[in-house]
């Protein structure tokens, strides 16, 4: 059972219906009770911005904890301490590649503990379950998700259960099952084990990251956008490219850049946001290309990119209009392009991204090739989860180890047959 | 026909908290209308101004979204079920 919110931090004010504005206490809820609008954490930005300065940001531990003021917890953070403040890489040699002058790779691939961008959000979900007083936590997940759960729950010993599409890559299933959480694989799309858990949410008090606890979890993807300003040295990037299932982070972190900018602690430079995704689940991205706010659900996604295979996008709307504000657009691509940017990041950078991050960078390929993004502007892509996740993706397409006997023999001729010589 | 709806939480409060209630309709909008009758004040949460089904409001029948149907056109018969689900976030 869940506890009544306590009121420890004024500066985390309370919940609003982003559609109506309608105000609700910080409690377990989600959904404007009016017209089904998703809950949003509202804070008192005025009160930060006297609070809150570089200095005393800088002078935190490297986490996604050092901008706390703009995360809507009551206390101190009690899970995932260690997580977040992950590297921006000056990505010079894919630069060059892309024909591009200054650009950034923010990699949540090297994320703590479950090296994917799930693990900010899970820290938030969890921290504030706890506040609540909850025993047990849940989640829908593609995969990434349910990893970050599994292990944020188990660091804690909170009791968890992780629901999944039943043909998620195998590394994804291991990575969660390995905590000990309780796996139950759903015969149906993400769209489908979405809809159950919304349906089961209510029933066991149970902590939903991303259904009950959304507002919550939700706000974690903030700091990814908090750090990418922080590593430019307070700096907003002109142009950032976000892959996109729910279209939640790439709305969180538009939101990002606009409270540092609120809260004066950087100055409010013009930005352009890009979604990325899936030709085989592009319902946002299409909805972009048709100039239309109207999102079209996918019924049945078809894409190696399993993590950003959501049909129907519940944040669709708000990534159409982040995008919009900001000047940006969407872009979409095929498996074939996903695959060939994995190894084109792998090759260039020494970063293996999983299939969102393909996504990501073959799509920010496009809309700089087709002009949408200009060359000599400072260009940040987000990976977001790290590559042994999807191993099965690309597994067939790097071919394989050359096998020789164990003499010198054999690795002579060998590197005789590619032109090498000894020195 | 009567067909079981199923109601969402942030809804019981206008259904005395029942989960599933039972309408008479032979569609969706008739549903919506008869929901409006048994339980006054569920429509405009479902519906907007014109009245169209919300944009975070998702109805499926069975297991099918309308919008892969009909929508609110969407036909009904004997053994189905109507489920009222709001969106929920990725994951």
């Amino acid at each position: 059972m869940t506890t009544p919110a306590m009121d420890n931090n004024p500066l985390f004010s309370h919940l609003q219906c982003r559609e109506c504005g309608r105000h609700y206490p910080k409690d377990a809820i989600h959904v404007c009770e009016f017209d089904f609008g998703p809950l949003e954490a509202a804070y008192d930005y005025p009160a930060i911005a006297q609070q809150i300065s570089r200095a005393k940001i800088e002078a935190r531990p490297q986490s996604m904890w050092r901008y706390r003021e703009l995360l809507p917890i009551e206390g101190e953070p009690l899970v995932g301490k260690h997580t977040g403040f992950t590297p921006l890489v000056r990505a010079d040699r894919l630069a060059e590649r892309l024909g591009v002058k200054e650009l950034y790779i923010k990699n949540d691939a090297a994320n703590f503990p479950t090296l994917s961008f799930k693990d900010r959000v899970v820290a938030v979900a969890l921290t504030r379950a706890k506040e609540l007083g909850m025993d047990t936590v849940a989640c829908a997940s593609t995969g990434n998700l349910a990893n970050a759960v599994a292990a944020h729950a188990a660091s804690v010993g909170l009791r968890s259960y992780v629901l999944i599409p039943s043909d998620l890559e195998q590394s994804k299933i291991l990575n969660s099952l390995v905590y000990g959480t309780n796996v139950i694989a759903i015969e149906g799309a993400y769209d489908q084990v979405n809809r159950l858990c919304s349906e089961v949410a209510g029933k066991y008090g149970w902590g939903f990251v991303n259904v009950n606890l959304r507002p919550y979890y939700a706000e974690g993807s903030k700091t990814m956008g908090f750090e990418i300003i922080e590593q430019l040295g307070w700096k907003i990037p002109q142009h950032t490219v976000i892959c996109m299932a729910s279209g939640s982070l790439l709305t969180k972190i538009h939101k990002a850049y606009q409270e540092f900018g609120k809260v004066g602690l950087v100055q409010e430079t013009p930005y352009s946001i890009y979604g990325a995704q899936a030709a085989g689940c592009s319902p946002i991205s299409t909805a972009v290309k048709n100039n239309t706010e109207t999102v079209r659900p996918v019924s049945k996604p078809q894409t190696i990119a399993k993590s950003l295979s959501i049909g129907t996008p519940a944040d669709g709307y708000y990534a159409i209009r982040a995008m919009k504000q900001t000047g940006g657009t969407a872009e979409d691509c095929s498996d074939e392009e996903i695959i060939s940017a994995i190894r084109l990041l792998a090759e260039t950078e020494g970063i293996f991204a999983e299939t969102a991050g393909g996504v990501t960078l073959a799509c920010a390929q496009k809309l700089i090739a087709n002009g949408a993004i200009p060359r000599d502007e400072s260009i940040v892509l987000c990976i977001t989860g790290y590559g042994l996740k999807t191993q099965e993706a690309i597994a067939g397409h790097l071919g394989s180890p050359t096998v020789i006997r164990p003499n010198l023999q054999a690795f002579e001729s060998l590197l005789e047959t590619t032109g090498v010589t000894p020195f | 026909m009567s067909v079981p709806v199923r109601i969402p939480t942030p809804l019981r409060k206008l259904t005395q908290n029942q989960e599933i209630v039972e309408v008479d309709g032979l569609t969706i909008r008739d549903v919506i209308v008869n929901l409006e009758k048994a339980y006054p004040g569920l429509k405009e949460r479902i519906c907007d101004e014109e009245d169209n089904i919300r944009r975070f409001v998702n109805v499926f029948v069975n297991d099918e979204d309308i919008r892969f149907l009909q929508d609110a056109a969407t036909q009904l018969k004997p053994g189905d079920e109507v489920s009222i689900v709001p969106a929920i976030a990725g994951g």
